[in-house]
């Protein structure tokens, strides 16, 4: 499946590529060095040492008699805080110590296989969806998963093994399964595929499509000469403002999240925005799953994945709208917010320690709840279909100072 | 005329021998009942209108009352009164019961019942009334544990038969080698309720002693828990002393027979016959009993007609009930026997003598269950005699678990009344109740609300008295009395403990076993893992295995 999906893209790139040539170079700028982009992954050695490193500790262990160990930071929202500073959420230090024994026996040994297969994508410089690689266990005899979400959790395991020292799961060569956004803008991405491949991608001339985020984005570079990065929630939101070439108005860069974005889009856009010094606006609706979900992952991360929040985090975006006060000023038709959306709200605000350290932001969902009202960004459609081009986003864009954090 | 006459004569000869037999003994009310629903002289004289009822008659009418409301259910009705009658006569003999239930099919809904016992045999003289008239009985006017109680029984499944395929009772008895046996052809005049003996011959007989009665009945065989087969098997849990041979109809030969061999050669303690005690006197019955003393004044009534009643306790009971001891009993009147009614109530009076009543044993239930189902865990309970309203009874509880038994069914819940199986009206007995109403999730067992628990399991429970309270005549179901349910709960909590325990056990031994297999299971992958990523050689990796082996063998606790 992701090796079909690999192969078609790399057709559509190499065919774009062709036909551009120098296109998008023209437009590229000086500042567009995608060498520059701080490292903050780990490199193909580093994660092989993590492997054998962590393999030779516990085969050490266990030929001197004593019982191994593996020690994983504990992931739960009682060990995540919100870092000001670092302006991500970030994992605490309590640490789980798993003890081999033999109620632990079991997934001991599948967790070292599965590091024992991580190893072998490295180095052949292949990768296995999460999918793929609960069917390669299959092989494994007794040590094989039942479920794809037991093979899911090992991966999880072994990536927050190795994420103090900065490795994550795609470095590991376990890639999703779930599609990436949808890009398109002045950018040009500059892509290394398996066969080692270069290839210049103009996102500038998918005319009205767009160009897709792949699985694994730590080998791209970027171009550009856009000014900003507007993420937008909906497919519909980003289809009106691509075919009306609102980026080339904007001089913007487009990327469509549908709904929460992957861990993909999240670092792709930390990279392009970390590579080119470019602020990041956030255009949702205006709802508690908009505002507590969409919105704070992408800024600061999750709250169940936070020892890789640092890799994946935008902490430069800021809140264009909908915001609870577009609500009032445009006039915007509303839906009554629904006892999940009171729930996630409330929920925000008592736990979520992003939104207790931002007091606009405690004011604008207080102010939501006290409405008792959503809405959402097509709901502009009641002005005309283009009032979202026209007026509502050069008039938000004129003071973006005035964004939520 | 000559008629009346003769109906008089026997209606106080009945009398008469009644008193002999059972003077105001406590269940005598219940008699006095019917034989009062006989207005001889007055109607009978008066008009054609009215016309006696014989309790034959009306039985035939009410067949549903005696237990032959279908069938399937008249033929387990039919084996039953036989059996319980054979066991009952052989166990009162000191005879270890031997009997053989024989069932054929002669048509499609026709069947013939032939139960043979080894017992002490019925002198040829009682044979037609035995047979031939309904509550004509030795066991009615008696205060003794025994399995039959009202003497309807084996006549009305005579009477059954005779109704439904003109055939009369068959009977072979021999009471002993010296006499020589005798066949009976009985067939039961249901106007009269009196024997009509149609044929009586002198046989030859293979056995010393013993008694051969054969029905047939319009019925229908079935499998299942109301089963004629299922009542042979519950009956010989319940009678581990006895042997039984049963052989089931559609049987191509005699060699198809079900045996259930004697599980002990020793015979039921003997019971002893008991007066009523005074607390489980209705003043109804008291008044009538008060009617009819001979005794001169009331502490000699109080004595004589109950247990457990010493001069001291008469004295005492006469006091509280603000009598004068030296009354005569048949002078008090309705006030005054009320008097003494609550008197009784206000007096503490010992409870009843309980060597009236035998248990099976422990033991006998845990082997008895055992051998019709081989459980893994089997207990029993035996509890103290204790009393319900003056009638002293005690509780048995067996428990079987495990085995081949299902493990997503309900628990089989066997009912028993003095070593009889309760069948039918599962819902309505004492102890339906007292199963479904104990806390069983304490014991490891899943229960759902308001059934019996869930699991491979097996539940018997039987009550034995001197009066056991059922719900109706056909003895299909035990009165929800308190004190009785309390009894059945504790006797099932007690087996519910050591059941606790063997669960645990058994979990415990399971869990060590899964472990054992858990460490064999992934330690090579363990290994494996660790060759891959580090590149060991076979043999390193065969050593770790060892090591890693001996490690956790070491820390598993056992």
């Amino acid at each position: 499946m992701a090796t079909r999906k690999k192969t078609t893209r790399k057709k559509a790139t190499k065919r774009s590529a062709q036909k551009k040539k120098g296109g998008a170079r023209k437009k590229a700028s000086a500042a567009g060095d995608a060498d520059i982009v701080e490292r903050i992954h780990a490199t193909d050695e580093e994660t092989i040492d993590q492997i054998t490193g962590t393999a030779k500790r516990v085969h050490s262990s266990i030929m001197k008699g004593i019982k191994p160990d593996l020690s994983l930071p504990v992931r739960a929202l009682s060990n995540v805080s919100y870092s000001a500073s670092r302006g991500y959420l970030q994992i605490g230090r309590q640490k789980k110590v798993r003890t081999l024994s033999v109620n632990t026996v079991k997934s001991f040994a599948q967790t070292l296989r599965m590091m024992g297969l991580s190893k072998e994508l490295v180095r052949n410089n292949d990768f296995a969806t999460k999918r793929e690689a609960y069917y390669i266990s299959k092989n494994w005899g007794d040590a094989k998963f039942d479920e794809q979400v037991e093979s899911d959790a090992a991966m999880d395991d072994i990536e927050a093994l190795f994420s103090v020292d900065n490795v994550s799961r795609e470095q590991l060569r376990f890639f999703p399964e779930e599609h990436g956004g949808s890009v398109s803008g002045p950018l040009v991405v500059i892509d290394e595929d398996a066969t080692g491949q270069i290839t210049r991608i103009d996102c500038a001339r998918f005319g009205t499509g767009a160009f897709s985020v792949p699985s694994s984005v730590e080998q791209l570079r970027f171009e550009t000469t856009a000014d900003f990065v507007l993420l937008i929630e909906t497919a519909g939101m980003f289809q009106r403002l691509q075919s009306h070439r609102f980026w080339e108005t904007a001089n913007c860069i487009l990327i469509e999240m549908g709904g929460v974005p992957t861990r993909a889009v999240r670092r792709f856009v930390r990279r392009l925005s970390d590579a080119h010094k470019l602020p990041v606006y956030a255009f949702v609706d205006c709802d508690p799953y908009g505002i507590a979900n969409i919105y704070r992952t992408i800024k600061v991360g999750s709250g169940s994945a936070a020892h890789v929040n640092k890799f994946f985090c935008v902490p430069q975006t800021r809140f264009l709208g909908v915001t609870p006060d577009d609500i009032v000023e445009y006039e915007l038709p509303t839906h009554p917010l629904k006892d999940v959306d009171v729930k996630r709200a409330k929920d925000a605000l008592k736990n979520d320690p992003f939104f207790q350290s931002q007091p606009r932001w405690r004011k604008a969902l207080e102010q939501l709840v006290k409405m008792g009202v959503r809405a959402e960004q097509q709901a502009l459609a009641m002005w005309g279909l283009n009032y979202v081009i026209d007026e509502y986003l050069p008039r938000k864009l004129e003071h973006t100072d005035r964004f939520l954090p | 005329m000559s008629k009346n006459a003769g109906a008089r004569k026997s209606a106080k000869a009945a009398r008469t021998g009644a008193k002999t037999t059972a003077r105001r003994k406590m269940a005598r009310p219940r008699r006095r009942e019917i034989v009062a629903k006989s207005p001889q002289r007055g109607a009978h004289e008066l008009a054609g209108q009215n016309r006696e009822i014989a309790v034959s008659e009306f039985f035939a009418k009410n067949r549903h009352l005696l237990g032959f409301d279908n069938p399937s259910k008249a033929l387990l009705t039919t084996v039953k009164e036989l059996v319980d009658n054979s066991l009952d006569a052989a166990d009162e003999a000191r005879i270890p019961a031997d009997v053989e239930i024989r069932i054929d099919q002669l048509a499609e809904d026709r069947f013939r019942v032939v139960c043979t016992d080894n017992g002490p045999g019925i002198p040829p003289e009682s044979v037609p009334l035995v047979f031939g008239k309904l509550l004509y009985g030795s066991k009615f006017h008696r205060l003794r544990m025994s399995r039959g109680q009202q003497g309807i029984g084996v006549s009305a499944a005579g009477m059954y038969g005779l109704m439904t395929t003109g055939h009369p009772v068959r009977v072979i008895s021999r009471v002993s080698e010296h006499q020589p046996a005798k066949r009976f052809e009985i067939a039961i005049d249901t106007a009269k309720n009196h024997p009509a003996v149609r044929k009586e011959a002198e046989v030859d007989w293979p056995y010393e002693h013993g008694t051969s009665v054969e029905i047939e009945l319009e019925a229908a065989y079935r499998k299942g828990q109301h089963s004629v087969d299922s009542y042979i098997r519950q009956i010989s849990l319940a009678n581990p002393h006895a042997r039984l041979v049963y052989l089931p109809p559609g049987r191509e030969t005699d060699d198809e027979a079900i045996v259930y061999d004697r599980v002990t050669s020793e015979l039921p303690p003997e019971t002893a016959e008991i007066k009523p005690h005074p607390y489980g006197v209705e003043l109804g019955v008291l008044m009538q009993w008060l009617r009819e003393s001979r005794s001169r004044n009331l502490s000699g009534f109080l004595t004589s007609e109950f247990s457990r009643v010493s001069t001291r306790t008469a004295a005492e009971i006469c006091r509280n009930a603000n009598l004068e001891p030296s009354q005569k009993p048949s002078k008090l009147d309705r006030a005054r026997a009320e008097a003494l009614h609550k008197g009784i109530a206000a007096t503490k009076i010992m409870a009843p003598p309980t060597d009236c009543i035998a248990p099976i044993g422990k033991e006998l239930l845990e082997s008895a269950l055992q051998a019709i189902h081989p459980a893994d865990f089997a207990t029993a309970v035996s509890r103290r005699p204790t009393v319900y309203r003056g009638n002293p009874f005690l509780v048995e509880a067996a428990l079987a678990y495990g085995g081949a038994l299902s493990h997503d069914d309900p628990a089989l819940v066997y009912r028993y009344a003095n070593r009889v199986p309760l069948q039918y009206q599962v819902g309505g007995c004492a102890i339906t109740r007292a199963v479904t109403s104990t806390d069983w999730k304490k014991y490891g067992l899943q229960q759902p609300r308001g059934a019996p628990p869930l699991g491979p399991m097996v539940v018997m429970v039987h009550i034995a008295s001197v009066w056991v309270p059922f719900t109706s005549e056909s003895k299909e179901a035990i009165a929800h009395y308190p004190e009785i349910i309390k009894e059945i709960k504790l006797a099932l909590q007690d087996c519910g403990r050591r059941l606790a325990t063997h669960i645990r056990r058994r979990k415990r031994l399971a869990d060590e076993e899964k472990k054992r297999s858990y460490i064999e299971k992934y330690i090579p992958h363990l290994a494996i893992a660790l060759q891959e990523i580090l590149e060991l050689t076979d043999k390193q990796r065969e050593k770790t295995e060892a090591s890693l082996t001996e490690m956790l063998e070491r820390s598993r606790k056992l």
